[in-house]
């Protein structure tokens, strides 16, 4: 039996090592999801804000995330802040040594160990594979114990009966609802309509990405400027990023 | 004291719901009176396929639905072709005005059936009843 040359197997080694470096990390981009084909455990879908390119009297993402998710409009007429849902709020931050003001929107923050899901007595609260915190409200009992554990006020409770909903947003009365960062466009390959309008109306403030991506643009960016997490003490592992906070 | 003997009575009410059977079947028969007595299914939108013949879609709709929604929602396993919003399409009743109906109408394709069977569901309190895009 004829043993391979030492030049054939360094040979070997040499494109191996090359290929490797070529594919390198598995990348999960933005792709539409085949029909048929669950959500990607190896995926943890996050966001990013920055604060400074986000402007005060800007609501862009508000508006958008109103108008795709068919809630009401804060500029509505009827709305009530106290009882009308709200996936997104821009919380204004008034520093009041130096005046400084900043008013980041504030969303579910779709923690890694999320409070909510622990609470749920149903199940309903979910994760889903790609780490997406949301309500599966077939099981939702409205009981609302996980508005109580949400430490960002991100849940909203439907209130009143409603008619003509979004087909890829049903909501009902009696039902806890809140951010699933539009997973119907996530899964046809399209970022949640809050990043979207932020980067066509807004100031280009938001960034939607991969977090177990090293290559995604949202890591590049927390690479060289970092990022914080609110309530990080809480140890909930967020996935939303702000920086200039 | 009745005119009739009292054995003969049992045999006087069975000729009676005879002759009662003998009136009743010749209306029963015409298809309008059928037509009345069962839910009148709205056809689907021309050139549609169903997913499985009509008397299996009856007996295992349901199913099909609970199964493929926990899929959908919990998975993210999503299959358009089978879908809740794609039942609605292909069976959209329209009224005398051109417009689409909700469930709150009677003529509704999933009520049709449910009215009949005394069968309340609650999918629409929060799924839409009527395609997005149709005219309202």
């Amino acid at each position: 039996m004829s043993q391979p040359a030492r030049r054939d197997v360094l040979k070997s080694l040499a494109l191996g090592g090359g290929l490797t470096l070529i594919v390198g990390p598995v990348a999960h981009a933005l792709a539409p999801r085949p029909p048929g084909q669950p959500a990607d455990p190896a995926t943890r879908w996050a966001l990013l804000v920055d604060t400074r390119a986000c402007k005060v009297d800007c609501a862009a993402c508000v508006d958008a995330c109103n108008r795709e998710m068919g809630l009401k409009q804060p500029t509505d007429p009827d709305f009530d802040p106290a009882h009308d849902a709200q996936y997104i709020r821009k919380v204004t931050l008034r520093d009041p040594d130096t005046g400084h003001t900043t008013a980041p929107p504030v969303m579910c923050q779709h923690c890694a160990k999320p409070p909510c899901v622990d609470v749920c007595p149903t199940g309903a609260s979910m994760q889903r594979a790609d780490h997406i915190v949301q309500v599966d409200k077939h099981l939702c009992i409205g009981c609302r114990y996980c508005m109580m554990a949400c430490p960002y006020k991100a849940r909203s409770f439907v209130h009143q009966d409603l008619t003509d909903q979004k087909p890829h947003n049903p909501r009902g009365k009696g039902c806890v609802e809140s951010c699933n960062l539009c997973v119907h466009r996530i899964d046809r390959g399209e970022p949640p309509a809050c990043v979207a309008a932020c980067q066509r109306d807004g100031g280009g403030a938001m960034v939607f990405g991969d977090l177990a991506d090293p290559n995604s643009d949202l890591n590049r960016r927390l690479a060289e400027a970092g990022g914080h997490r609110i309530r990080a003490d809480l140890g909930l592992d967020t996935g939303v990023y702000y920086q200039g906070l | 004291m009745s005119a009739w003997p009292q054995r003969r009575r049992p045999a006087l009410a069975l000729a009676a719901l005879l002759l009662a059977l003998a009136l009743a079947l010749p209306v029963l028969a015409t298809p309008a009176a059928a037509a009345e007595l069962f839910p009148q299914v709205p056809a689907a939108a021309p050139g549609t396929e169903c997913l499985a013949p009509p008397g299996e879609m009856r007996r295992t709709h349901m199913d099909r639905l609970t199964h493929r929604r926990t899929e959908a929602v919990r998975a993210g396993i999503r299959q358009p072709a089978e879908s809740l919003t794609r039942c609605l399409s292909c069976h959209a009743v329209t009224d005398t005005h051109g417009q689409v109906v909700t469930a709150e109408d009677p003529r509704h394709f999933c009520r049709e059936c449910h009215d009949f069977a005394a069968v309340t569901v609650d999918c629409f309190s929060c799924h839409a009843s009527r395609p997005e895009d149709a005219p309202r």
